[in-house]
């Protein structure tokens, strides 16, 4: 029983570094490769989950869709609504330094939130949306979340290796150059503001992806789980411990940072309630602490930025 | 090749280029010389497109190019080089050439992943040309490392290593020489010369070297206060008075 109990814990904790990993690889795809400092992760997750919800859940009275479609469709869609409002967005925003980037973002972000909160016709407010459809949502639990787990795991693979192939790849070494010096690559003739747009749009599309996961895995969505504590700032700081700009470093980060949050989780539940509702609090300090640390002592994170190596033509030769 | 008419760049309340007009012959190497503050990188940002003039116009091979962005100037075959180094300094510095050249193949998502081969045989070509010219420049032992690592001298160095991984018709230098070792320097010259004489490059050059401005450059032209001073050869701008009072200040003589 208990070792049941364990691996239901296991693969619960694994969905969730899942779903948390494409958050960071979409960031990493922004900051680490183009350096835009998106601070409204919440906000595209949010809109993918949506999006999907409204896809593949049941026709309900008094809200927009319920068109019952399989959950496929519904990623799909979310990943290109959250690319569709990626494009405004970052026509208007990416023009901002980053700084001024990450105000924007944020407010945009907070904007999504109160939208999907109070309008009842488009996302039934504060009730949120449920019954939505789950891949292999009808098998026994543990093989439903085994199951589940097997989607996710493809799904950060693919996104691995489709990112790190545009990392590998003179578009990935443009980005970098793009974020290292603005006025060096313009003078080298890069079109900069089509290519943040670019790269703002293939990461909020990832992002999106994430939020459609999230809302499956749980069957419903509501506007709290959209909370941007958890939906950003966990999320940048996953990218962070792990190294910006290496997406091995993304997924570490996710790893990492989630293990920690999940089970400090589990350590303050155990405490008397009275103690448990503060101990909360004494989890976002420690996160905030490791960032600290991260920050003082091993700025480029675990995994650092990799320059790519092309070797010379007659050391091919020699070889 | 280059005309520049009554150019005029103002900031609040001061006017750094102030009617500047001058040609520029293809196939010559210009060079611009002035005191500090005579305008000349200014200038530079004008004609490469950092800036955009408050008047004036600038036409290249014919066309108005006035308040072109420097990216689509570099498209036409207009390349610079900066004063102050701006190398991408997480780049290794192979990189920070090989980014260089335009329209590469792996700049597009669609291409890198669905036309991979042919992004790699595209990459085979630019490494080449990226290596070839770190071996030209000497940098070829720290082809790895992060360009923000280089020294200052190296950093120029990359600079203008960047211009010979395009097929650039006009090269803007903005002081090549300053704090490179004299005898790259000969080297750089000589390059310099090579470009302008097998492969057509027109070049605009900023030196305080007067040296190099005496082998490389025909004409020259002495800027001051954001205008033309005088524009001749070497020595007939060396010998004008109106260019040592410029550098000096005013020599009256009454100052003894």
């Amino acid at each position: 029983m208990e070792l049941i109990g364990l691996l239901n814990y296991a693969l619960f904790m694994a969905i969730f570094i899942g779903i948390y990993a494409l958050l960071s690889l979409g960031l990493n795809i922004q900051w680490g490769g183009a350096g835009l400092f998106n601070a409204g992760i919440a906000g595209f997750f949010a809109v993918g989950a949506y999006t999907s919800a409204i896809l593949t859940s049941p026709a309900a009275d008094g809200r927009l869709g319920g068109y019952e479609m399989p959950f496929y469709v519904g990623w799909a869609g979310a990943m290109l609504a959250a690319a569709l409002i990626a494009w405004p967005i970052g026509k208007i925003c990416l023009r901002f330094r980053s700084d001024y980037l990450a105000i924007a973002t944020i407010g945009i972000a907070e904007i999504i939130r109160l939208v999907i909160k109070s309008e009842e016709a488009l996302t039934n407010s504060a009730r949120g949306i449920s019954s939505i459809e789950r891949p292999f949502g009808d098998l026994p639990y543990v093989s439903s979340q085994a199951a589940f787990l097997g989607i996710v795991l493809f799904l950060v693979i693919a996104a691995y290796f489709l990112v790190q192939r545009q990392f590998n790849a003179p578009w990935g070494r443009m980005m970098r150059a793009i974020r290292d010096n603005e006025l060096a690559a313009r003078a080298m003739g890069k079109n900069i503001e089509y290519r943040r747009l670019e790269a703002f749009i293939f990461g909020s599309a990832l992002m999106g992806l994430s939020g459609a996961v999230f809302a499956a895995f749980n069957r419903s969505i509501t506007p709290e789980a959209i909370d941007p504590m958890v939906a950003t700032f966990l999320v940048w700081i996953m990218l962070i411990l792990g190294g910006s700009g290496n997406n091995k470093g993304a997924i570490l980060g996710a790893v990492i940072v989630w293990v920690i949050w999940s089970v400090s989780e589990i350590a303050t539940d155990q405490l008397p309630h009275e103690y448990a509702v503060k101990a909360k609090y004494v989890r976002l300090f420690l996160i905030g602490l490791m960032l600290q640390l991260v920050l003082r002592f091993r700025p480029e994170g675990l995994l650092p930025e990799r320059t790519t190596g092309v070797t010379r033509p007659e050391d091919e030769k020699s070889q | 090749m280059l005309e520049l008419d009554q150019l005029v760049k103002e900031f609040t309340g001061f006017r750094a280029v102030n009617g500047c007009s001058f040609t520029v012959r293809e196939g010559t190497i210009t060079g611009l010389i002035g005191p500090n503050g005579a305008g000349k990188t200014t200038l530079f940002n004008l004609i490469a497109g950092a800036l955009k003039p408050t008047s004036g116009s600038i036409r290249f091979n014919g066309q108005d190019v006035t308040g072109l962005a420097s990216d689509e100037l570099f498209h036409k075959g207009l390349v610079r080089t900066f004063q102050i180094p701006h190398e991408f300094h997480r780049l290794s510095v192979l990189e920070n050439l090989m980014m260089v050249p335009p329209k590469q193949q792996g700049e597009s998502l669609f291409s890198n992943w669905f036309a991979w081969g042919a992004v790699q045989r595209g990459e085979k070509v630019v490494a080449r040309k990226a290596w070839d010219t770190l071996a030209f420049l000497e940098l070829t032992h720290v082809a790895h490392l992060p360009a923000g690592h280089l020294s200052g001298g190296q950093k120029k160095l990359l600079e203008l290593g960047r211009t010979m991984m395009t097929d650039a018709k006009l090269v803007l230098l903005d002081e090549p020489a300053a704090g490179v070792n004299r005898t790259l320097l000969r080297q750089l010259e000589e390059k310099i010369l090579i470009l302008n004489r097998e492969h057509g490059y027109t070049f605009i050059l900023i030196e305080h070297d007067m040296d190099m401005i005496f082998k490389l450059c025909h004409p020259v032209i002495c800027m001051a206060e954001g205008s033309v001073l005088v524009e001749g050869s070497f020595h007939e701008v060396r010998n004008d008075r109106r260019v040592l009072e410029a550098y000096l200040g005013e020599t009256t003589g009454d100052a003894a």
